[in-house]
């Protein structure tokens, strides 16, 4: 049966109110129970049924009364005057301080607390101890991390990812390449077949225009430099034929000067020495310099009138030829040369010798540079592949930072302008760029200062030396045309009895000299005698007055006997001389060679340390005798 | 003798002005303007009692001796009176 209960309602009623009202309860249905549904059903027995004994309990919610807090400052009345004065009246306070100040027990305290008082006052008086004591001092910066350098790219040819941004298509191969520093989309560079081309970035990578052939250089154009002009376009080239060419790029069908590097100053190319790197600064445009193959360096003044007077002066140190010549940015008057194995440093002033030089290391030095930001750091780069940074106020005897870049030789090296970053180039063409810590690319606080001073005494002990030697060989000069005409000629020798007389001496004189410093070592303290800071003093030690003094000798007689002998009365001068020195600040003892023009067997090649003609007894073509350890380049 | 010891204090180089405040925190003797000393006399009253309670708490036989405010113009010194007596 189904129990229903129906409502109705009319939809035009809804929404009308309802009035509920009460009715008595009616039974709606009522439903007996039916017993036939029993047998349904299971009895069950027994029935689990929960109890549970706890007390009643009932949740209840209670919010606390909030109460309002607030800030406020307390203004400081007067008060804790006892209850029968007024503050406000004077008179009362006043007889009420009496009072207290004549109480015994007041006086007591105040005698006790005076003291104390007291001595914390003269205390405060005596010292401040809260005194800034290092206000001024700026703390130095110490560079505790030792000198690094990491390398940020290595752009090898054949790896694809690595594309050069343009390609420059000479005709022949190219030597040397430089920007322009005006215009920075243009180049110059020199050729292997001695022209001269340039380029404009902009149009390509074949050259814009190249130089003629028969008026360009005879030999690959080693060095092409660009000129300071208002116009931006003129540039000068040097090769090794000798000749120095100024150009306008605008017209490279003729150079527009030539100079001939005859140190004779008589303009004969057959005199010429081969220019192997230029150098040019362009706060002096009138004078430029050249590193020559001979290893001499040429200074040349361009506006000079005749060509003989172009030259201004050369500077003769290396054994080979000078692969790399720079002015140092701070200090023009000083230039760095590279070559052979060492670097030399060099003052303007003084003509015969390099004011400082690198040890000579066992191999060939390829390129060098200053550093842009530090007036005393440069580098070099080594035919073994090595790139040194040195530091010449901090060490002398070694880099700072030596580096092995890669296994073959590198042959080039470029600093940015920020002195940063580094590039080298190596024989193989690998380019690798390394920028160094910050230790050795930020100006310290008196390094200006301190290379001024280093630069100034170095150039003052050369010039000293220079003066001494001159004083000596005038003395030679005036002994030996007192001894009357000295046997002029001598029995032709052959070369190998040259060559072993040359070694009987060298032997003969380094002897002489360690016996030499033993004996001063037993005389005079160590401090005077060892040089701060020489060049390869471990194994040759020879004083360069005594080595250019037995080279005069030589130049007169070209007596082996005469030459020994002229050792041996050195040596007790020496010790005189050693005092001497000492005024001197440092006492460099270097190599140095005797450089004559050759051992007296062939007459022409007199003088001029030019290349070794073909006489085939000439064993010395120029500076370093000991020929079979020279790279030699005069070979005819 | 009172007056002498007040006034050598006074005398010291470096010292602006002096107060002497009783246990009511009233300046009995000061060298400085009433508005001043008063000022003074309730701040430092309350520090130093709050100071001595400091040192008491953490060690109840010390005892404040001397109470030194250093600030970035001057410094004020409190010698406070001592209450409690020394350990033998």
């Amino acid at each position: 049966m189904e129990i229903m209960y129906v409502y109705t309602r009319k939809r035009s009623e809804f929404g009308r109110p309802c009035s509920f009202s009460d009715r008595p309860a009616k039974v709606s249905v009522d439903i007996p129970p039916d017993p036939g549904m029993a047998s349904g059903f299971v009895l069950r027995n027994p029935v689990d049924s929960a109890v549970q004994h706890t007390s009643d309990m009932s949740e209840h919610e209670v919010n606390t009364e909030r109460v309002e807090v607030e800030s406020r400052g307390v203004n400081h009345v007067e008060g804790g005057w006892p209850k029968d004065i007024n503050p406000q009246e004077v008179e009362q306070t006043i007889r009420f301080r009496k009072k207290v100040e004549k109480d015994e027990n007041y006086v007591n305290t105040i005698m006790h607390l005076g003291a104390l008082m007291e001595h914390c006052v003269k205390q405060n008086n005596a010292i401040n101890i809260y005194e800034e004591y290092f206000e001024d001092e700026e703390m130095a910066e110490l560079e505790d991390e030792p000198p690094s350098a990491k390398t940020i790219n290595v752009i090898r040819s054949g790896v694809r990812y690595q594309e050069p941004e343009l390609v420059l298509k000479p005709s022949s191969p190219l030597v040397c390449l430089e920007y322009n520093p005006k215009d920075s989309h243009v180049l110059v560079g020199g050729c292997y077949n001695g022209q001269l081309a340039y380029w404009d970035t902009r149009k390509g990578g074949l050259p814009v225009e190249l130089s003629t052939v028969e008026v360009s250089h005879r030999d690959p154009v080693y060095g092409a430099v660009w000129l300071q002009s208002k116009t931006g376009t003129e540039c000068f080239s040097a090769s090794t034929d000798g000749q120095v060419l100024w150009w306008d790029i605008r017209k490279l069908s003729e150079p527009t000067e030539t100079l001939v590097l005859d140190i004779t100053r008589k303009g004969l190319r057959e005199n010429a020495l081969g220019a192997v790197t230029l150098e040019f600064e362009p706060t002096m445009p009138t004078k430029f310099m050249v590193g020559t193959e001979q290893g001499i360096v040429i200074a040349c003044n361009r506006k000079a009138k005749t060509p003989s007077e172009k030259i201004t002066s050369t500077y003769s140190g290396h054994h080979g030829p000078v692969y790399a010549l720079s002015r140092n940015p701070f200090y023009p008057k000083v230039f760095l040369t590279v070559g052979d194995w060492t670097a030399r440093i060099w003052s303007e002033e003084t003509k015969e010798s390099s004011i400082m030089w690198t040890k000579y290391h066992l191999s060939y030095l390829t390129d060098g540079c200053w550093s842009t930001v530090r007036p005393a750091v440069f580098f070099t780069t080594r035919s073994d592949g090595t790139l040194d940074v040195w530091d010449f106020l901090f060490k002398q005897k070694d880099p700072s930072l030596s580096l092995k870049v890669c296994d073959e030789p590198l042959a080039s090296l470029r600093l940015q302008d920020n002195g940063c970053v580094v590039g080298c180039g190596s024989k193989l063409g690998t380019i690798t760029l390394l920028e160094i810590s910050s230790g050795l690319c930020t100006l310290q606080r008196n390094e200006k200062t301190l290379a001024t001073a280093m630069f100034e005494r170095e150039t003052k002990r050369e010039k000293i030396l220079e003066a001494r030697h001159r004083e000596m060989r005038l003395k030679e000069r005036a002994r030996s045309e007192g001894q009357g005409t000295e046997v002029e000629e001598r029995p032709m020798e052959s070369p190998q009895e040259v060559l072993d007389r040359a070694r009987r001496d060298f032997f003969e004189v380094i002897e002489a000299e360690l016996q030499r410093r033993a004996q001063a070592e037993t005389h005079h303290p160590r401090g005077k005698v060892p040089g701060t800071g020489g060049a390869g003093s471990d194994s040759l030690p020879w004083r360069r007055g005594r080595g250019s003094a037995s080279a005069s000798q030589l130049k007169n007689h070209a007596g082996e006997e005469a030459a020994a002998k002229g050792e041996e009365s050195q040596l007790p001068r020496d010790e005189e001389e050693e005092e001497e020195d000492a005024k001197v600040s440092a006492l460099q003892l270097r190599v140095a060679f005797p450089p004559p023009p050759c051992w007296g067997c062939c007459s022409s090649c007199g003088e001029g340390p030019g290349r070794a003609r073909g006489v085939s007894a000439c064993v010395g073509g120029s500076r370093g005798s000991l020929t079979p350890l020279l790279p030699s380049l005069q070979e005819p | 003798m009172m007056e002498e010891t007040l006034k050598r204090i006074q005398a010291h180089k470096g010292v602006i002005g002096t107060v002497v405040i009783n246990a009511e925190g009233i300046p009995i003797r000061t060298t400085l303007d009433n508005s001043t000393s008063v000022q003074y006399a309730g701040l430092l009253h309350q520090l130093t009692m709050k100071a001595r309670s400091t040192v008491r708490d953490i060690d109840p036989q010390n005892d404040l001796t001397f109470l030194r405010i250093r600030s970035k113009k001057h410094e004020i010194m409190v010698a406070p009176v001592l209450k409690a007596a020394n350990p033998f």
